[in-house]
């Protein structure tokens, strides 16, 4: 079983603190991890190595510092992996960046499963999976929660909606984007955090891959961010105390009119 | 080829449609009027019924496309993604906008590659911008921290997905009137590489945060998984879903359907009850945009009391058994 996983550096949203005054994010010493929730698809693909054997390729698109997250992947099991970087890729929208990780997979080849994180947390697109699918025209399961059944024909999935959970086959090779319930990931083992520090990534540039020029970066992203701004996010509403039985009673009593004026209960 | 008009893509379960489509056609409408241009809808599925397509009529679109055929019983999206490239193809139209729920965020990446068009996911606000006419899709980004405006300006279709529960459904008008267009079912749409096994439903709970119109959720602050007793009973009472924290349900206290935030989901009810819960960035990001928000916190300097539109400083075992009782009276 050959695992391909793309995965995504991001900046740590733990740390980040929250401006009180302005309700705004401050970045500064944020640390750059892995996409929290691409570990999911990590721990997926290693669960499944460890069962069927196998060999887990990890590929990231990023600058060159993107490099830690593909070894720190690698420390908790991953086999190898494969850095994307250059100039002609900065500013690349979602269609882009699928565009090069679908043209980086078609490259390393001989896969069965393609394991994606739901989105990352912080373009929080969750395109880069389906649209990874769609190049590459593999059979995708988007939100999958668990892998029921799995061999070297077909793969049996349940995947989260809104309501309940779907069962699909898709026949192999295919693309899972994968949900927290999937899988609880592990640490780096001290094994892991040597071999990941001592193996060598290779760098892919525009030319290691069949890329057409006008589709990269900046310029051959359709879509285009014009402005930012940093949004009043702060409601201050009334927050009363309730520290004995009679403010209780008061409090309750007020978050009642309160609800009622909202016309949230009658 | 000059691309024109303003689609939304509806949602349906088993041929009845979903409230989400009318929040689009409500969208739509706003952008195709500025256009000065039609809008239409499409429709994927099976069993759809004359008053549902009639009922879009009603609500804003001047066209529907229906393709309704038993091979698209089930949202597949290998299937749903060949029919809307066809007839984005064929009809060309200028917006495509579809709900940012799990069946448009698994569809609408995978056509906008197909038809090399740029998409914008999970938008809270839409615009046209003057002078050119191009799509202004504005959303939340870095836990909701920022806001991005994106346009597309060169490639067309302009694709966007949009955060539903944030704006009134379209109203109705009966004497509106509208073409439907009957597309014709084509074999070459169904994948057989993929197969709908069928539904399970999470044993005897309600999981579905993101449609309900209350929701009450609770956090580390209750300290064990029995106290989320209370959190149900009153989201019981007021009609409600439970939601949960991370640490709820890495505590194991709620299954991880149940988690709003980062890592869970973004739900956008009418009225969001936090008891418990701090209000970590995380969190908040999937939450912030709730109509109404009350928290209910032992710690006056928590954080979700900043985004909160009533909050109450106390002991939650206090306060949520005192509420349960007045709402019982009530």
């Amino acid at each position: 079983m050959n695992i391909i996983i793309p995965i995504k550096q991001v900046p740590e949203t733990g740390n980040v603190k929250m401006d009180e005054e302005t309700g705004t994010v401050v970045r500064e010493g944020a640390a750059s991890i892995i996409n929290p929730l691409d570990l999911y698809a990590v721990e997926t693909g290693i669960q499944l190595k460890e069962k069927l054997g196998g060999k887990i390729t990890v590929i990231t698109m990023g600058p060159r510092s993107a490099e830690k997250a593909l070894r720190e992947a690698i420390s908790m099991g991953c086999d190898d992996g494969v850095l994307i970087s250059g100039k002609e890729f900065a500013g690349s929208d979602t269609w882009v960046t699928s565009y090069v990780l679908s043209e980086a997979i078609k490259k390393i080849g001989d896969y069965d499963l393609i394991l994606a994180g739901e989105r990352a947390t912080d373009g929080e697109t969750g395109q880069v999976g389906p649209e990874i699918a769609s190049f590459l025209d593999l059979p995708m399961a988007a939100y999958t929660s668990r892998i029921v059944e799995l061999n070297t024909e077909s793969v049996v999935v349940e995947r989260l909606i809104e309501e309940e959970y779907e069962m699909l086959r898709l026949s192999m090779p295919a693309l899972l984007t994968v949900v927290k319930e999937i899988s609880y990931p592990r640490l780096p083992t001290l094994r892991g955090k040597q071999r990941a520090k001592k193996i060598a990534i290779p760098v892919w540039s525009k030319d290691s891959m069949e890329l057409d020029e006008a589709n990269l970066g900046l310029k051959g992203s359709p879509t285009r961010v014009v402005k930012i701004s940093t949004p009043q996010v702060l409601r201050n509403g009334m927050v009363i105390p309730a520290d004995d039985e009679e403010s209780t009673v008061r409090a309750v009593n007020q978050m009642l009119d309160f609800m009622r004026e909202k016309n949230l209960i009658r | 080829m000059n691309y024109q008009g303003v689609w939304t893509v509806s949602e349906n379960d088993q041929g009845k449609l979903k409230g989400v489509s009318y929040e689009l056609l409500a969208r739509g409408r706003g952008l195709a009027d500025k256009l000065g241009n039609e809008l239409a809808s499409v429709v994927i599925g099976h069993n759809i019924t004359d008053e549902a397509v009639e009922e879009l009529i009603h609500r804003g679109a001047d066209a529907v496309y229906l393709v309704n055929d038993p091979g698209l019983r089930h949202f597949v999206v290998e299937n749903f993604s060949a029919v809307l490239r066809d007839l984005i193809n064929v009809y060309k139209p200028e917006i495509v906008i579809a709900g940012a729920t799990t069946y448009g965020r698994t569809l609408m990446p995978h056509v906008a590659v197909r038809v090399n068009a740029g998409l914008t996911a999970d938008c809270t606000e839409l615009d046209i911008e003057e002078g050119t006419g191009n799509l202004l899709q504005i959303r939340p980004a870095i836990g909701g921290n920022i806001l991005a405006e994106i346009k597309t300006p060169e490639r067309r279709p302009q694709m966007a997905t949009v955060r539903p529960n944030l704006i009134k459904h379209a109203e109705k008008d009966e004497r509106r009137k509208g073409e439907v267009v009957n597309v014709e079912f084509k074999a070459e749409w169904i994948d057989r590489r993929v197969e709908h096994l069928g539904f399970r439903k999470s044993e005897g709970e309600n999981i579905n945060i993101q449609g309900a119109d209350v929701v009450v959720s609770g956090g580390g602050g209750l300290k064990k998984k029995e106290n989320f007793g209370m959190i149900k009973k009153l989201a019981e009472s007021l009609g409600g879903v439970v939601g949960a924290s991370r640490v709820a349900v890495d505590r194991g206290w709620m299954s991880y359907p149940h988690q709003v935030g980062l890592s869970g989901k973004t739900v956008t009810p009418k009225l969001y009850i936090a008891v418990g819960i701090s209000g970590s960035i995380q969190h908040l990001a999937g939450m912030k945009t709730a109509e109404t928000i009350i928290a209910i916190n032992s710690d006056s300097d928590a954080p979700i009391f900043k985004v909160a539109d009533f909050g109450i400083v106390g002991d939650a075992f206090e306060v949520i058994p005192a509420l349960l009782e007045s709402l019982d009276h009530y």
